[in-house]
Formats: structure tokens, C-alpha cells, sequence
């Protein structure tokens, strides 16, 4: 059966959730198996988990390389994996660093890349690929036609689902090519107890009409109530009432969960960019005529000041 | 020594228009204006404050693109770019990132430079690749996706604010810098800068002077293939209703009905 090569992306020792979702489709595709890097002693357990998740082998690989140099580490191991294993496909988060991975994975095996699928199916030529485009007004289906198609696919694109293999763990010696930035220092981003906003299954954002930083308060209560990560418009952000890690829009982050909800957000084209392929959306502004009312499957006029905490307590008392 | 500093930059559809494709499903470039990408003015940008710290510098601003690609280069030099190369020919159309990533290495090469600077991604494609590729292609360090960059001697060092960390990266010089939306406000052209920009030189070069056979580029020479496009069908209209009160129990009823709580 055709492998397919994962890249298990991980962070405090633990598998991160897209690379789950990647392995449950890649079983779409062939039998999958994972490549885990510069884990350390969380290694074993992370096999574990793709094991799990349908990974027949898993490939891991350490080194201080992997953590002191940007990038071309990661991409000196799974050419090289991809290269010794002769895999029909490589398979990579699309995070900046995910993407910037496989387009240079892909130039070294001579293979087409794409990026930021949303969907993928196997096709009679290899996989088939759908991405959305021009802020989701429209689905591009593409194929890889030369090499092994390398392919990053957003968060979010499938729920996980376990399917337990072997999960057999492979220890791989890279060797390294260098020529990298050098990581001079990294620091953790300060957890806030909330889930990433790439992929949170819910996602509650301010705009404009949360009027202040400390009008986030709500958003943030609804958001928790939810279980859901917090994000923010660029009129938000550029006001300075939260921060830009939490941007949705073309110039932030892309997120595609199964509820957004946007509160006192008009919907202008720099934020659907970023949130048009969420399952469901719902919208609370005082303005009838707000944009944002175009794309909802559920909206409210009215002030997110009274809407929200509304909702919020409903959500408690259930 | 004069620091040359190399701006790649795209001219793409303008996002509040009408964006789409054409018939062979590459992206429509005439229903739609277009412009310098704004994530590219970033770029721009960072190259004009970093030419201004140093004793002698020169910033060139690099595109490759049809005709009315000269206008991305027009706005870099009137902000303030010293010169541009526009690389230029009817069979480069269509290419994909892999061979887009084959000519701006070869047209860098021809040009000469120390510090390559891109956008973190344009806004039509939004694949954010190019500066890896560029990086793999001239076998360079890359230090990318920086959201503070600055030259000091021989080095570049930059910081880089990603999902799960900050980072701290340096790399020697020459190197391959992308930088984000949070880099630093673009400056708007003066007037005097546009009126300057009108008497910069414009080098154009075809695939011939760079030395790249025209079946390695376009869309024949693509790695990937489009196999379909379609338009998403509008959102089936939703239930808009006014608060009267009782907006968020409303709302709390239609989440319970799509079981989201």
C-alpha cells in the first residue's frame, strides 16, 4: 500500500491536533506513517499518539539542529525519509513554518507542491486537493503532476478520528546540510487557556463595535463559556484592543472552525479572507446592513453589549 | 561597500474587486485593477528603513509579471527604491510557485545583492513560500516571517512571532528576509517621490536573458495542475432577527439546535 509520509507537528510534548487530522487523511490516501522531530524524550509518547491515529511506522529523528536552526533541519530530515521510504506523498500542516517546509521538501524531490488544502481525496492520478480561494469565493481543485506531491492542509480541514497501527517506531539518523538561521533565543508564547485560534473548533471575534480593550471582556466570557479561542478583526487590532496573534483576516490568521461567531464585526473583504470557510456563522451588529449579515446562518441585530452576556449566561445555565 | 538590498514584489488583482479566473484557470489579471501587494509594501518598506540606517546603500525592487506589472514597481520607487528590474515574457504565464521561485532566482543572480526582502505572502495566491524557495534555490539561510528585522555588520537578525513562540534569529549576510504585516507601517509616496519615481531606471528582461527555456516556466512547465475551479454558491441566506431583549436566548436556542451547545 502507498505510504504517506506526515509530518507530526508537536509543541510542549504533545501532538498538536492538526497533525491528527492529517493522519486521518492521509488513511484516505494510503497507509500513513508519521515523521516526528527534535521531540527528545516526549518522542515515544508522540509515536504513541500517531500509532493511534493510523500511522503503520513512525519515523524519529533528534538533534539539537532541529530547535537551534529555522527551518532547513526539518526539511533535511523528511527529504531525506521521503527519498529512503520512496513515499507517494508528503503531507505538512499549513502554518508559516508547515508551508515553508514542504515548498522547500518539494523543490529538493523535483515535486509539485500545494498549499492550504481544505479537503483531499485520492484521485486516479495521485491526490486531489481542494483549496479555497479569493477570500472562499471559490474551490480550486488541483493535482500534483510531477514528483511526489508534497501537500500542507489547513487546520481543521477533518476531524480526527483513531484508527490504531502499529505505530512502529523507526529511529533515523539525518544528515544535516546546514546553511540555516541561526535560533538565537525562544520564548513560549504565554498560554491563556485557550485554544489556538487556528485550531479551535469555535472561534468568537471582536471588531470594531467591542469600541475598547475592555470591551473584549465579553467577547472573552462568551469564548469561554464556549470552549473557544478569541479573535479579533483588524480594526480591532489596529486600534490596539487585542492583540495581533489573535487577528482573523487576510493580513492575520485564516481559521476555518466549525462555529465563528463575530460580534460588532461589518464583514468587510480583509476579514472574510479570513473566516469565510467557518462551518457555521453567526453575527451580532447593530448594524442591519452590516455585510457580515451575508454570510450568517444565524444573526443578530443588536448590542453585542447585551446580546452577548445574554448568551453567555444561557450557555451557563445549561 | 554598498549594501544592495533586493525588494521582490507582486503585482496582483485588487481584493475588493471582483477577483476570478480565466479560461485556461489561471487568475484573471484584466476584469480586475491591479496593484502592488499590499503585504508587499511591508517589504518595501523594511528595505527603505534599513537603506536609510546604513552608510551606503541600494534598494532594488524586482517583479516578474505582464506590462501592467510595471505599476507595483512605479509605487516601490515612488516610495522611495533607487531602481527595479521587471522580468517580463509571454511564457511565463501560468507558471506555478516552483517555477515563479526559478526565475526570481535567476533575475536576484543576474541583479546581484546582499540582503533579498519579500512579503510574507502576496494576496492573491497567499502561499507565503517564495522567500523559503528563493533561500533553498540560492542556497541561502532564510530568516523569515520577521516582525522586526535590522542589519548590523555582516549579520541580519530578526524576530519571528510564530503560532507556539517568539524566536530570535540571526543569519549572515547574504540571506533570504521575509517580513509581516507587523514589521511597520508602509510610508504613503510624496509627491516629490512620485514625480522622482518617473526617472528611475527600469531594467525589463525576458526568460532569454536569464538564461531559462521557456518549457521549464509557464503553464506547461507547472508542477501542479488545476483541475477544476468553481465559484462557491452564495450562503444559502441565514435567519436575521432584532434583539428585542431576548437576542441571546434566541441565539442560545439556535446553537443548541445545531448542537453547538
Amino acid at each position: 500500500m502507498a505510504e504517506i509520509l506526515v509530518l507530526v507537528d508537536h509543541a510542549d510534548g504533545a501532538v498538536r491536533k492538526p497533525a491528527l487530522e492529517l493522519l486521518t487523511l492521509a488513511r484516505r490516501l494510503g497507509e500513513p506513517s508519521a515523521v516526528v522531530l527534535g521531540a527528545g524524550e516526549a518522542a515515544a509518547s508522540i509515536a504513541a499518539t500517531a500509532g493511534e491515529y493510523g500511522a503503520a511506522t513512525v519515523y524519529v529523528a533528534d538533534g539539537a539542529e532541529f530547535a537551534d536552526q529555522l527551518v532547513v533541519p526539518k526539511v533535511d530530515a523528511l527529504t531525506q525519509i521521503a527519498q529512503d521510504k520512496g513515499v507517494a506523498a508528503v503531507l505538512v500542516t499549513s502554518s508559516g513554518e508547515g508551508k515553508e517546509v514542504a515548498a522547500r521538501v518539494a523543490l529538493r524531490l523535483g515535486s509539485g507542491l500545494i498549499t492550504d488544502a481544505v479537503e483531499l481525496e485520492a484521485g486516479d492520478s495521485g491526490p486531489v486537493a481542494t483549496q479555497s480561494v479569493f477570500a472562499a469565493s471559490y474551490q480550486v481543485k488541483s493535482t500534483v503532476s510531477h514528483g511526489v506531491p508534497v501537500i500542507t492542509v489547513k487546520p481543521n480541514s477533518a476531524a480526527p478520528e483513531a484508527a490504531p497501527a502499529a505505530g512502529t517506531v523507526e529511529n533515523v539518523t539525518v544528515a544535516f546540510t546546514g546553511n540555516a538561521a541561526k535560533v538565537v533565543s525562544r520564548t513560549p508564547r504565554v498560554s491563556t487557556g485557550r485554544p489556538e485560534l487556528t485550531e479551535s473548533a469555535i472561534v468568537v471575534s471582536g471588531g470594531r463595535g467591542v469600541g475598547a480593550a475592555e470591551g473584549f471582556g465579553v467577547v472573552e466570557k462568551l469564548a469561554d463559556s464556549l470552549g473557544a479561542a478569541v479573535g479579533a478583526s483588524r480594526a480591532a487590532v489596529d486600534a490596539g484592543w487585542y492583540p495581533h496573534s489573535n487577528q482573523v483576516g487576510q493580513t492575520g490568521k485564516q481559521v476555518s472552525p466549525q462555529l465563528y461567531v463575530a460580534a460588532g464585526i461589518s464583514g468587510a473583504i480583509q476579514h472574510r479572507a479570513g473566516m469565510q470557510t467557518s462551518k457555521t456563522i453567526v453575527a451580532v451588529n447593530k448594524d442591519p446592513e452590516a455585510p457580515i449579515f451575508d454570510l450568517v446562518d444565524y444573526g443578530v441585530v443588536g448590542d453585542l453589549f447585551a446580546v452577548l452576556p445574554q448568551l453567555t449566561d444561557e450557555i451557563g445555565a445549561r | 561597500m554598498t549594501l544592495r538590498i533586493a525588494v521582490c514584489v507582486k503585482y496582483v488583482p485588487d481584493a475588493t474587486g471582483d477577483r476570478g479566473f480565466a479560461d485556461d484557470l489561471t487568475v484573471d489579471r484584466d476584469e480586475v485593477d491591479g496593484l502592488l501587494s499590499e503585504l508587499d509594501e511591508y517589504a518595501v518598506e523594511q528595505a527603505l528603513r534599513i537603506s536609510e540606517e546604513s552608510d551606503d546603500a541600494e534598494v532594488t525592487v524586482i517583479t516578474v509579471g505582464p506590462d501592467d506589472a510595471k505599476d507595483a514597481l512605479r509605487k516601490a520607487l515612488s516610495m522611495g527604491a533607487d531602481k527595479a528590474v521587471h522580468v517580463n515574457d509571454d511564457d511565463i504565464h501560468g507558471s506555478d510557485v516552483i517555477g515563479t521561485s526559478a526565475i526570481v532566482a535567476k533575475a536576484l543572480e543576474k541583479t546581484g545583492f546582499d540582503l533579498v526582502i519579500c512579503g510574507m505572502a502576496s494576496t492573491d495566491g497567499t502561499m507565503g513560500v517564495l522567500p523559503a524557495l528563493l533561500a533553498e534555490r540560492l542556497n541561502l539561510p532564510q530568516v523569515t516571517l520577521l516582525s522586526e528585522v535590522s542589519v548590523e555588520g555582516e549579520l541580519v537578525k530578526g524576530r519571528r512571532d510564530g503560532d507556539a513562540a517568539t524566536e530570535l534569529l540571526e543569519a549572515p549576510l547574504p540571506a533570504v528576509v521575509s517580513v509581516t504585516d507587523q514589521s511597520g507601517e508602509a510610508r504613503y509616496p510624496s509627491f516629490k517621490g512620485i514625480m522622482a519615481a518617473k526617472k528611475k531606471p527600469v531594467e525589463e528582461l525576458d526568460l532569454d536573458d536569464l538564461g531559462i527555456d521557456a518549457d521549464e516556466v509557464g503553464l506547461a512547465g507547472s508542477w501542479t495542475q488545476v483541475g477544476e475551479v468553481t465559484a462557491r454558491p452564495p450562503r444559502t441566506a441565514g435567519t436575521i432577527v432584532t434583539d428585542e431583549g431576548d437576542g441571546g436566548k434566541q441565539l442560545a436556542a439556535f446553537l443548541s439546535s445545531q448542537k453547538f451547545i
